[in-house]
């Protein structure tokens, strides 16, 4: 085999060399001088000496850039190198590119060829081996890539850097092995946890199966009369984890005996509906892949909010990029294929400044990512996956709190548009028939994501499987998503699609068997990146964007004709049937045969035991000498109120040309709770995006704290622009300890809370999700075994369809003299609050909800807010955060009294920091006081004004309390990510 | 009956300003059709029917070994001969940021893009001052749009001739947001160039974002200044103008 690397260098000033030059100094190698980074391209494509120089040419911008073939590019010699490469059988997108552009220059295929790419860095100066190791560790992540030093002898000994390709070398036997279950328990037990074992003896990873759930599983078969093969166990696991099947949703519970799902959530939404009668805007709720509502006569919009938080904990990158474009297929997947047009990230994640190292073994080899890799890795990975993709990331936010070290969550949502109507169909209504073909889109199969759905479905430790981890490919994805949403929708090429998400083809295929009655696939014909896997491996594999099809017969040739045309590979694998089957055969003799009802609903129910916690609360502490101003400035740095502009601003907002109240607002480009945009430029009307949590809330109680996201959520709408029977949410449940009857207990409150507080606000449920383990277990520096677990968090995300998009309102104050409103009531309430968090950690007195009382005052709202020029609904930090967002917003001062703030509050850190819910701040010109407040009556109050000058004053009747200035106010917002 | 002006808007391999695009030279009396570049691959005379093409935004191949290179190419090997013959014409070309990459990756625009001088993908608002002559820009002396690239720093070719179409300048939203005026490090803040005669013309900024009001991050305070005045809210922003100007260029030569 010819092997050719090719080398290609900027000629011109590499900015991305710099900024490495001062982060690895930054990491500890002071005597690093400079580094040279060279990206290079090794294939294994025969080439003639005269296509490998066009070839160069293709991968050289002459005017910028060098390179050279298989010889040293670098002149001058260095200290060290560090190659970084991928492992085998990893998605390799700089390949993939360079291998088309090879295939296009060349104008002929290279069968069984490929391009590996390798980037690397030369460093200069003086670096000892532990920095170099240091700079390494920095470069690459283990699961994934390869680190190769290169010293200058050798470079020069070897006429440049190695010609390596990795290639996946597989020897497991391709055939699906007998699994007997005529065992003991003990024997059932650890299967079920660890996995059925291969001919190595090795266990093959988590089934996440209990011993019941084994037990149902050899009783099934027993009454089959023979043992099940080790695909069909695999299947079984996949469709019974709690990630696809929301077991503890779905199970009976004390008080609840049809389960938290049916009983709160979806009984809520189908009461609201009821009681909206013509006014509901629900069209199609949890029944697909996201949740769909009417947006004008022509169109619907659709959404749906992902996590992805053990793969980030792993590979942040990795698991942050494949989880928005994983929920854009959610939305391709939706209906008969729903147009991804906004985009909503969130990050949870430990304190970034937290170095102390964790371990996921006793032996401490294998170190958890720092918390600052992992924001930079998430907030890299939805970077990527979103701009690659050409879609707007609108809406999102930041927490940090240490909690969340030991497993971050990662919120990834996609709001998408589909036309009421397309091929003369509804399109929110799919079904695959018994005879069509099922059709496999875009990438291949690998080792790539095996056991994701089942790992995701424990906690963390040593056994986490490494091939969780995926690699995403936004182009594989767009290509596809742009044939599908806007060509072969509209011919009415295929009756169904759904999305190959957790549990790969088997959950896909599995879900839409249903649809049909039925499946036979054939699966040596699923296209595979290598030889060799197993039929197993094959049919659970996670390897990212891949969507299924059920295509009619007569419908095929086009299909495929377009799907060429678009550079899309699709491929028949097998035919939807009827009779209640899923059969998978391999070379054509049949390893799985299943009934469907056993597959989805043979799953053993039991009641969950709950039990009360017993929670000892503590009160608000706060130092005599604490200062107010210091106070509101300490707040205004805390990471999780502190601008994350530098993330919000390398997202593009603006792509698709619809936005309207941006992500990032006013003159101090402040990071905005939500936004509005227009999915369709030639409608009047628009979507607002917004969402809320309160992970600390918990401490105390997480009924207030479910509430609290509902409430909060639902106001942000409301300012920003919608009327409250507008509102639609989602909820997506992050618990931890979720086999304990206390951390069950506090679910149940928490889903108690759902059903009241969206039943008093009228806002349906529309799509949710549940990841109900959050859990850490591993080790410290000193091997001492240490267990960390999330706060229990509910993520509510709102989706509002506004009817004219330009009655949107922004954040930021606007000019001086206008009016500042406040509407609500304060109270004594610190608990799980982040002025609580400055001094200790209270969590009595955790904000409550009166959501009876506080629907007519946001009804009210709705009417009154096109006379208020900026509005912000009072969350994390109180009244003085939000006054102090909207200053720094605004680039304007302000002056207000306390003394004239509603409510039972007893002192002034309450009336400034206290995070009672309901509130709202909002500035009316005065020229609209009356008009305002004719709608508003008491329940608004003015409370002072905006100045056109650099001064805030806040006052207490006669008393000045606090007195600074706007650019302190922004300097404190703003230092915390400084430099990130 | 006035035939209206055609326009043909690129699309494939991950460029995805298309249906904004195709929607500004409608808006602006144009008629307006997004093509696969494989489909024009398949029947290359068909773009003999257009009289202005645009090259939108995106991110043809991801960026993968350098923005613009891989479908710059794709064009050179597949289309070169009748893109040639398209150019003779009197037509109008537009590359809008990755559309600008893969101009000048393709030589139909003089120079090179690389990596932001802070080498950081950057989403803001930008203050553009108009140079030399070019149907696009007839008329025009300043506009604000915004810019979304994370390799725009443009490096003017060592050799040969380059016209300037926009430079970065301190304008109405620098001075809004206080931001500096070159947001990239470009030489000589260039943010555009164009062909001799100017109809060809390449620029990072996105006009097509900028061609409502509503889209200016300023425009609420505008709002409200206006509201004081008793005037309304404008319709279109500073970037519709680029596109009422190239399909004016047609009409009134059928008026002629």
């Amino acid at each position: 085999m010819q092997t050719t690397r090719i080398d290609v260098i900027l000629k011109t000033l590499d900015t991305r060399a710099r900024e490495k030059t001062r982060e690895f100094k930054r990491l500890g190698a002071p005597d690093l001088t400079d580094v040279v980074i060279v990206d290079s391209y090794t294939t294994s494509a025969n080439l003639s000496s005269d296509e490998k120089e066009r070839v160069l040419r293709s991968l050289v911008n002459p005017h910028i850039e060098r390179g050279t073939i298989d010889s040293t590019i670098i002149e001058k010699p260095f200290t060290v190198a560090i190659e970084i490469g991928y492992l085998a059988g990893v998605t390799d997108n700089v390949g993939t590119t360079a291998m088309e552009t090879i295939t296009d220059v060349t104008g002929r295929e290279h069968t069984d060829a490929s391009v590996s790419s390798a980037r690397v860095y030369a460093l200069y100066g003086n670096v000892n081996d532990l920095e170099v190791e240091r700079i390494k560790k920095s470069l690459y992540n283990a699961l994934i890539e390869r680190a190769t030093l290169v010293t200058w002898n050798e470079y020069v000994a070897k006429h440049g850097f190695s010609k390596t390709i990795p290639h996946v070398d597989l020897h497991a036997t391709a055939s699906a092995d007998i699994v007997s279950l005529s065992v003991s328990d003990e024997e059932l037990l650890a299967m079920g946890t660890a996995g059925i074992k291969g001919a190595d003896g090795k266990r093959r990873g988590p089934l996440a199966l209990s011993l019941k759930d084994m037990q149902a599983i050899r009783e099934h078969f027993k009454t089959l009369g023979r043992n099940p093969t080790d695909i069909e166990i695999e299947m079984i696991a996949q469709t019974w984890s709690e990630h696809c099947k929301h077991r503890i949703f779905a199970s009976p519970m004390e008080g609840l005996p049809k389960g938290i799902y049916k009983e709160y959530i979806k009984r809520a939404t189908e009461e609201i509906r009821t009681k909206k009668g013509k006014k509901d805007f629900c069209v199609s709720v949890f029944s697909d892949n996201s949740g769909v509502i009417e947006f004008d006569k022509n169109w619907l919009v659709t959404h749906k909010v992902e996590t992805h938080n053990s793969p980030s904990a792993l590979d942040p990158f990795g698991g942050a990029i494949t989880g928005i474009v994983g929920v854009n297929r959610d939305a391709i997947g939706t209906g008969l294929g729903s147009k991804p047009v906004a985009n909503m990230y969130g990050f949870c994640v430990g304190e970034p400044t937290d170095t102390h190292p964790l371990f996921r073994d006793e032996r401490m080899q294998e170190q958890m990512l720092p918390p600052r890799r992992i924001l930079d890795g998430v907030v890299r990975g939805i970077n990527s996956g979103g701009n690659c993709s050409g879609i707007p990331t609108t809406h999102g936010f930041l927490i940090c709190e240490d909690r969340f070290r030991g497993k971050p969550l990662v919120f990834a949502g996609t709001v998408g548009l589909l036309p009421r109507k397309t091929a003369g169909r509804k399109s929110w209504e799919k079904a695959a028939r018994p005879g069509d073909l099922i059709v496999s889109v875009g990438n291949r199969v690998g080792l790539d994501g095996i056991h994701g759905a089942t790992f995701s479905s424990v906690k963390l430790d040593e056994g986490s499987p490494a091939t969780a981890v995926q690699i995403g490919d936004p182009i594989t994805q767009k290509k596809f998503s742009d044939m599908l949403v806007k060509e072969a929708r509209d011919l009415g090429l295929y009756n169904s699609i759904t999305d190959n998400g957790a549990g790969g083809i088997s959950s896909a295929i599995g879900e839409m068997a249903r649809e049909a009655g039925g499946c036979r696939v054939d699966l040596e014909k699923v296209p595979v990146k290598y030889p060799g896997l197993a039929p197993w491996q094959i049919w659970i594999s996670e390897s990212q964007e891949r969507m299924t099809l059920a295509v009619p017969k007569n419908k095929w040739k086009e299909l495929s004709a377009l799907a060429k045309r678009r550079g899309v590979e699709v491929t028949v694998i097998g035919e939807f049937t009827k009779g209640g089957q899923a059969q998978v055969a391999w070379n054509g003799k049949t390893i799985l045969d299943l009934s469907l009802e056993f597959l989805h609903d043979g799953w053993p129910r039991e009641e969950l035991a709950i039990k009360e916690p017993m929670r000892v609360l503590t009160p608000l502490k706060h130092s005599v000498q604490s200062e107010l101003g210091a106070d509101m400035l300490a707040l205004l740095s805390r990471p999780s109120i502190a601008s994350h502009l530098y993330i919000a601003e390398q997202y593009d907002y603006e792509v698709q040309g619809g936005s309207v109240t941006k992500p990032v607002q006013g003159r101090g480009r402040v990071p905005a709770p939500s936004s509005v945009t227009k999915p369709v430029l030639s409608s009047k009307a628009g979507i607002l995006m917004t969402s809320a949590l309160y992970p600390t809330y918990s401490d105390g109680d997480t009924y207030k704290m479910a509430a609290a996201s509902i409430d909060t959520a639902v106001r942000q709408a409301v300012v920003g622009g919608a009327n409250l029977d507008s509102i639609a949410i989602l909820d997506n449940f992050c618990w931890s300890r979720s086999n304990t009857p206390e951390s069950l207990w506090d679910l149940r409150e928490a889903g108690r809370a759902c059903y009241e507080t969206a039943l008093a606000y009228e806002t349906p449920y529309i799509s949710g999700k549940d990841s109900m383990h959050n859990d850490f277990r591993g080790y410290d520096h000193k091997a001492n075994p240490v267990s960390i677990s999330i706060p229990p968090t509910l993520l509510i995300s709102a989706l509002a369809v506004l009817p004219n998009a330009l009655d949107a309102v922004s954040l930021d104050f606007k000019q001086g003299g206008d009016l500042i409103y406040v509407i609500g009531e304060t109270h004594d309430e610190f608990g799980g609050t982040e002025y609580g968090a400055l001094y200790g950690h209270a969590t009595e007195g955790v904000p409550s909800v009166n959501a009876t009382a506080w629907a007519k005052v946001y009804k009210s709202y709705g009417r009154a807010r096109k006379y208020t020029n900026a509005g912000f609904a009072v969350a994390r930090g109180g009244l003085a955060t939000a006054l102090n967002t909207m200053a720094i917003g605004g680039g304007l001062g302000y002056e207000i009294d306390l003394k004239k703030l509603r409510g039972t509050y007893t002192s002034r850190e309450a009336a400034l920091f206290a995070e009672s819910q309901g509130r709202i701040v909002c500035t009316v010109a005065k020229r609209d006081r009356e008009s305002f407040e004719k709608i508003m009556g008491t329940n608004a109050v003015c409370v002072g004004k905006v100045v056109k000058d650099d001064i805030v004053i806040m006052k207490d009747g006669k008393d000045t309390v606090v007195a600074t200035t706007v650019e302190q106010l922004q300097l404190a917002f703003e230092k915390t990510f400084k430099g990130f | 009956m006035k035939t209206k002006p055609k326009v043909i808007v690129f699309s494939g391999y991950g460029l995805n300003c298309e249906a904004e695009t195709k929607f500004a030279f409608e808006e602006a009396g144009g008629k307006a059709d997004i093509v696969h570049i494989n489909d024009v691959i398949a029947d290359p005379k068909m773009l003999l029917k257009y009289q202005i093409l645009a090259m939108p935004g995106g991110f043809s191949y991801g960026d993968d070994t350098g923005s613009g290179k891989a479908y710059g190419n794709r064009l050179n090997n597949h289309l070169g001969p009748i893109l040639a013959e398209f150019l003779k014409r009197d037509t109008l070309v537009i590359g809008i940021c990755n559309g600008f990459q893969i101009l000048t990756a393709a030589g139909i625009l003089p120079g090179a893009l690389t990596y932001n001088e802070s080498a950081r993908y950057m989403v803001r608002w930008v203050d553009l001052k108009v140079e030399g002559t070019s149907p696009w820009t007839k008329n025009l002396k300043t506009i604000s749009v915004p810019i979304a690239h994370g390799e725009g720093k443009y490096v003017p070719p060592e050799e040969g001739s380059m016209h300037i179409a926009f430079k970065y300048t301190d304008g109405a939203l620098c001075e809004y947001q206080h931001l500096p005026m070159n947001p990239n490090g470009s030489a000589q803040d260039i943010a555009g160039v164009m062909s001799a005669d100017g109809r060809i013309l390449g620029m990072m900024p996105h006009p097509e974002r900028g061609m409502f009001f509503h889209q200016r991050p300023d425009w609420q305070v505008q709002k409200e200044t206006l509201k004081n005045k008793g005037k309304k809210l404008p319709v279109y922003g500073d970037g519709f103008a680029l596109f009422k100007n190239a399909i004016s260029y047609y009409n009134k030569k059928v008026t002629k």
